[in-house]
């Protein structure tokens, strides 16, 4: 950690395109996960052995998850939020590897993130209702809310931005700091705690996905208020 | 003199601390009754527990919110030269 936790620094560049860390290091977790994801998948049995038994045991968890908060047939939803939720934990975890800071730390992948969940609201929103009947979910209890629904869209996909950017990065900052301060191995129940935070985070983050997609498809569950 | 890194130190300090008094209270209070919701009600643990961590996060905000405006008067104060 040196400086600011907004300021990015450039790796190297990529023709004009100027390659940070954060980009590189999820490059890697990007290769890594579909690496795994791609080794896992061969040669599946009927009767699992302990790697496909593993893999089933995570698909199927989430698999319950999005049918328990959603209420409604996991199918369509199970590719995007599941590689978010796989995504974002790798992330987290990833300050465990000595040198490596977490991409999630840094303000422009939180919003990337937020961004698909905000583009995937709407896609699925006007999938199940068509553009008319998604528009219309906007003036739902009266015409008189529509510019607060509006503007909730907006600071909702802000504050998953916001939540998961703050605190990761407070973790590593916190880290750094009693580094600095105390030397080697007192960071180490800090770090313990980090981990616990990347795991709720992610969960959270995949959690608050399901809830903003599924009340755009209009199911039984309520909108959280902001 | 050049007030305006003390004045944002300063700033940066009072904006965490006191912005951690209220989602504290509130953490608090929801921690409690869903405690309390699990002593009454033992087989909705799974439930309780899940909504309530989706709600303390919603909490936990809060207190984001108040540590991003101290880091954005620390290192990126628009007004400091």
């Amino acid at each position: 950690m040196n400086g600011s936790p907004l300021a990015t620094e450039i790796l190297f560049r990529l023709g004009p395109v100027a390659i940070s860390a954060p980009v590189a290091v999820t490059w890697a977790l990007m290769a890594a996960l579909v690496l795994a994801s791609f080794v896992a998948t061969r040669r599946l049995a009927l009767r699992p052995g302990r790697r496909q038994a593993a893999l089933e045991l995570l698909v199927d968890a989430l698999r319950q998850q999005i049918q328990e908060t959603m209420r409604t047939a996991p199918e369509p939803y199970l590719p995007l939020l599941g590689t978010l939720f796989l995504l974002i934990l790798a992330a987290n975890l990833s300050s465990l590897i000595p040198g490596i800071e977490p991409p999630t730390a840094r303000l422009e992948t939180d919003a990337a993130l937020a961004l698909v969940v905000f583009a995937a609201t709407v896609w699925f929103g006007v999938r199940a209702r068509g553009l008319r009947g998604y528009l219309a979910t906007f003036a739902e209890p009266t015409l008189l809310l529509a510019p607060l629904n509006l503007v909730e869209t907006f600071t909702r996909t802000f504050s998953l931005m916001v939540r998961l950017f703050g605190n990761v990065m407070s973790g590593v900052f916190v880290i750094g700091i009693v580094l600095s301060l105390a030397g080697l191995l007192v960071p180490v129940p800090l770090m313990a705690l980090d981990a616990l935070t990347g795991v709720v985070q992610a969960y959270i983050f995949t959690v608050l996905a399901m809830v903003f997609i599924g009340s755009a498809v209009g199911e039984s569950a309520p909108p959280p208020k902001e | 003199m050049d007030w305006i890194p003390h004045v944002s130190i300063l700033a940066a300090a009072l904006a965490v601390s006191f912005g951690a008094i209220g989602p504290a209270l509130a953490e608090g209070r929801a921690v409690a009754a869903a405690m309390e919701a699990i002593a009454r009600q033992p087989e909705a643990a799974g439930t309780i527990s899940r909504t309530l961590f989706v709600g303390l996060a919603m909490i936990e905000t809060m207190a984001i919110y108040c540590l991003v405006v101290a880091l954005l008067v620390l290192f990126a104060n628009p007004f400091a030269r």
